[in-house]
């Protein structure tokens, strides 16, 4: 097969954190054992908008079906790993690592990171943007970007003027200056600091150079979803973009919760896609959009608990659009653990299937096993290998 | 007092506290190292701080949520106290017994685990982990409660041997198996009203009729054991001394290699680390001769800067030294804003990742959290009207040349030393800024805010990042 692709594919992920809730993002509408099991808390069939007979999408979820409708979304049905763990840290942790059964201080994406960039030359290879490194990008000695305010990120933002700012930074890199025989923990203080700063060097141009028609929308997502935007449309080299939007731990109030965190990522994820279109480089991102479980099949009078079996999208031009896998049975005598939707493909074939189909990677060494994959990419698209 | 002696002084404050202000550390002036170490280790000497005000000005200390406010209102502790090391030795044990709330999400008995750790942590480590066992928020962290006579859960059996007590390869499954079968029945009161919100306090009840009577063989020793004895017998192992040792060891001297590469890596110090479990022995697992010897030690004495800062140390000693945030609510100040301080650098505190706790020391760091270190330091000190800034500048005095400026701030804010590099760097800075006269000149603004660069270039060094 033989690709057209002209520029370096680009992955972006959006982790949905708290667990979503996937039985009330694609409902299964028709079936009556969601309606007995979700007494309060069901989408009535009348709501949603359906996607076939049988399923049908949140209704805050219009932009993302209109994406679908292009043939831009391939969902991901009944994804998740055996036995799942309804920690969230834990989940989402064996999420970021791909080790269900030890903890591990490597990322899945610190590995990604290290094969695209095997000697850690640009800082905005990987760019992360909210507060906090999430796991999934950590790997030691592999650098990486953190990004919570592209407006005012960099070392010594607190200093107002820029001049003096300048005459701050050049210090830095001053004092930040490998020395001999400092010990390694300063060496990679060293290394760290002059990452961080030739990455805020580089990135500071993306705002500078941005123009756009789309106007995004208020919600932390938007404004996350627009920093990788204008980072991507740079061309400073990035090939990972990770960003997450909370709030799906809805073990209470589920229901006028959740309506708004799918109207602010549906909006978010289109004007994303549109921005994208608008300066030519929307055929060259993939996007993942996951959670670390899905929620218990029925609901506590007020929430869902934790549970398993969820969903995931792959959104992009690259990608042919579609259900992908099987949607867990509602079946009563499939339930995991009696109480939970199953799953029917593991997450780990999931990223293999980006790795190996788009990044142009092996997988194995990466997702740590061999998992069956999908074909969600348009056959022009698809990777070389 | 001479200038080693205010060094010595400050290294201790920052390992057995959180650092200190010039004017603590002046106020100590009277008193030999030997006796600061002793005052640290009688926390009662000293008055406990008064929460009132901080409990009814901040709505965010919630009952129901450990954050932002109740491990916020911990930094607080921390900036605040009279009694340091009351405070260091429960975020010690915290890190060693590392217990989250997310899980269970009961705040009364989160901040009852961290109370326990304050009043029995310089105790004995046979009082330490029997307390241990029966403190509900670590009960249900590792599913005791769900530890039955009929079905034993094995998940606190293990984590006591492996990650509170003596590490893994000093004991095999079966020690695991029946040291949980000895633990059946120890539960907790049921905290969890139906109606409204909110959750009850609770307290340890062991059920008897729950409990496995018969005989278990634990570490080489059989009987009919209950929790207590399987304590009894942990405290007296070898390994124990050996394992906690080289926590304290990590904890207040130097870092060491993260706790699950133990059984490979061996200690940077195993001299030192000799002599502490010497002392724990002769003494019964007593913490308090322990720490006594530790402070008083040449290794302890000569690892000045050894550490990376955990995110609590550098929070709460930068806000210490700035000034800032001892009654809160003050204008800008939110209980709130401590907590996400120190989550954003690494440290969600009373909510670690996982029972292994925090990866500490290098792995503190990483670009994203070196950016927040940096920025978080800079930022504090960029306001020239704060407490801290102002005693910096009333000490530098009026007439500052330019060779004095940059040793007085190094000292003024640490004492911190530098390497050659970094003097250098800042050195060139301060040749730039040339002598200051402060006398009410008409540059008086700009030469205070130039001073104040100086602070700020000097709490974004590498060194900076140490205690």
């Amino acid at each position: 097969m033989t690709t057209v692709r002209k520029k370096e594919s680009v992955f972006v992920v959006v982790q949905l954190s708290g667990g979503n809730d996937f039985m009330n993002t694609l409902v299964p509408y028709s079936n009556p054992v969601y309606y007995d099991n979700r007494k309060l808390l069901n989408i009535p069939a009348e709501d949603v908008l359906p996607l076939n007979d049988s399923l049908g999408w949140h209704p805050e979820m219009a932009p993302i079906k209109d994406l679908y409708d292009r043939d831009m979304v391939a969902v991901v049905q009944g994804i998740g790993y055996p036995d799942s763990n309804r920690s969230h840290f834990r989940g989402m942790d064996i999420w970021h690592t791909c080790t269900p059964d030890e903890v591990s201080t490597v990322g899945w994406l610190g590995s990604t990171l290290e094969q695209l960039d095997p000697r850690g030359e640009n800082p905005l290879t990987g760019i992360n943007f909210g507060v906090g490194l999430p796991k999934a990008m950590t790997k030691m000695g592999v650098p990486v970007t953190s990004v919570s305010n592209l407006d005012t990120y960099g070392l010594m933002s607190g200093i107002g003027a820029s001049e003096q700012r300048d005459e701050a930074l050049e210090i830095f890199k001053n004092m930040y200056a490998q020395a001999i025989g400092t010990g390694p923990v300063m060496d990679y203080l060293s290394q760290t600091g002059n990452d961080v700063l030739k990455g805020a060097d580089i990135i500071k141009v993306a705002p500078e150079k941005y123009e756009s028609t789309i106007e995004y929308g208020n919600s932390s997502i938007a404004k996350s979803l627009r920093d990788v935007a204008r980072v991507h449309t740079a061309g400073l080299g990035s090939r990972i973009f990770y960003t997450q939007q909370g709030g799906y731990d809805t073990h209470a109030n589920q229901l006028p919760s959740q309506p708004g965190l799918f109207r602010d990522l549906s909006r978010a994820v289109a004007d994303f896609f549109d921005d994208l279109a608008e300066h030519d480089a929307d055929d060259n991102v993939v996007m993942l959009i996951f959670s670390e479980f899905g929620r218990r099949i029925y609901d506590n009078g007020s929430g869902t608990d934790h549970g398993s079996g969820g969903g995931a999208f792959l959104v992009g031009k690259p990608i042919k659009g579609g259900l992908y896998s099987e949607y867990p049975s509602l079946d009563k005598d499939r339930w995991a653990k009696g109480e939970d939707l199953e799953h029917t493909i593991d997450y780990r074939g999931i990223y293999g299937t980006v790795l190996e189909q788009w990044l142009d990677l092996e997988a194995s060494p990466i997702v740590l096993g061999d998992f069956e994959q999908i074909k969600p990419f348009r056959d022009e698209f698809y990777a070389t290998k | 007092m001479s200038s080693n002696d205010l060094k010595l002084k400050a290294h201790l404050l920052r390992r057995a506290g959180f650092g200190s202000t010039r004017s603590e550390l002046e106020a100590l002036e009277d008193k030999s190292y030997e006796e600061v170490v002793e005052d640290l280790l009688f926390p009662e000497r000293f008055p406990d701080l008064d929460e009132d005000y901080i409990n009814r000005y901040n709505p965010d200390i919630s009952y129901h949520d450990i954050h932002p406010g109740n491990s916020g209102k911990w930094v607080w502790r921390m900036i605040n106290t009279k009694r340091p090391l009351e405070e260091k030795i429960a975020l010690f044990w915290h890190h060693v017994f590392a217990t989250a709330w997310y899980k269970g999400e009961h705040t009364p008995s989160q901040l009852a685990q961290i109370d326990t750790f304050r009043k029995n942590g310089l105790s004995d480590i046979n009082t330490i982990l029997l307390d241990l066992s029966k403190d509900p928020a670590m009960n249900y962290w590792l599913d005791n409660c769900e530890n039955h006579s009929t079905q034993p859960n094995e998940n606190w059996g293990r984590e006591l041997l492996e990650l509170f007590s003596m590490g893994v390869g000093n004991y095999s499954e079966d020690d695991i198996k029946n040291a949980a079968r000895a633990f059946t029945g120890w539960t907790f009161e049921q905290p969890q009203p139906l109606y409204p919100y909110g959750s009850y306090e609770t307290s340890f009840i062991y059920n008897e009729s729950d409990h496995d009577d018969g005989e278990k063989t634990f570490l080489g020793k059989t009987g009919n054991f209950n929790g207590e004895d399987i304590i009894d017998i942990i405290s007296e192992q070898k390994a124990t001394a050996k394992f906690i040792c080289r926590h304290l060891y990590t904890f207040f001297v130097e870092d060491e290699p993260q706790v699950h590469t133990w059984s490979i890596e061996s200690p940077r110090n195993p001299q030192a680390l000799e002599q502490l479990i010497n002392v724990f022995d002769k003494n019964d697992g007593q913490i308090k001769p322990l720490l006594r010897f530790l402070f008083n030690s040449d290794f302890f004495k000569n690892a000045m800067f050894k550490k990376v800062k955990n995110p609590a140390e550098l929070v709460a000693g930068t806000m210490k030294v700035v000034g800032k945030y001892s009654v809160i609510p003050q204008d800008g100040e939110v209980v709130a804003t401590l907590n996400s301080k120190v989550s954003v650098m690494g440290q969600d505190l009373m909510n670690p990742p996982t029972v292994e706790g925090w990866h500490t020391g290098q792995e503190w760091i990483d670009g994203g959290t070196l950016n927040e270190r940096v920025n978080f330091a800079v930022d504090q000190f960029n306001d020239p009207t704060s407490p801290g800034i102002k005693d910096i500048l009333e000490r530098l005095g009026k007439q500052i040349n330019s060779k004095d400026l940059l040793d007085k701030c190094l000292d003024l804010v640490g004492p911190l030393e530098v390497s050659e590099d970094t003097y250098g760097a800042l050195q060139k800075y301060a040749n730039a800024v040339g002598d200051i006269n402060l006398d009410g000149n008409e540059f008086k603004q700009e030469n205070i805010e130039k001073i104040t660069r100086m602070i700020q270039l000097i709490v974004s060094t590498r060194e900076y990042q140490f205690a």
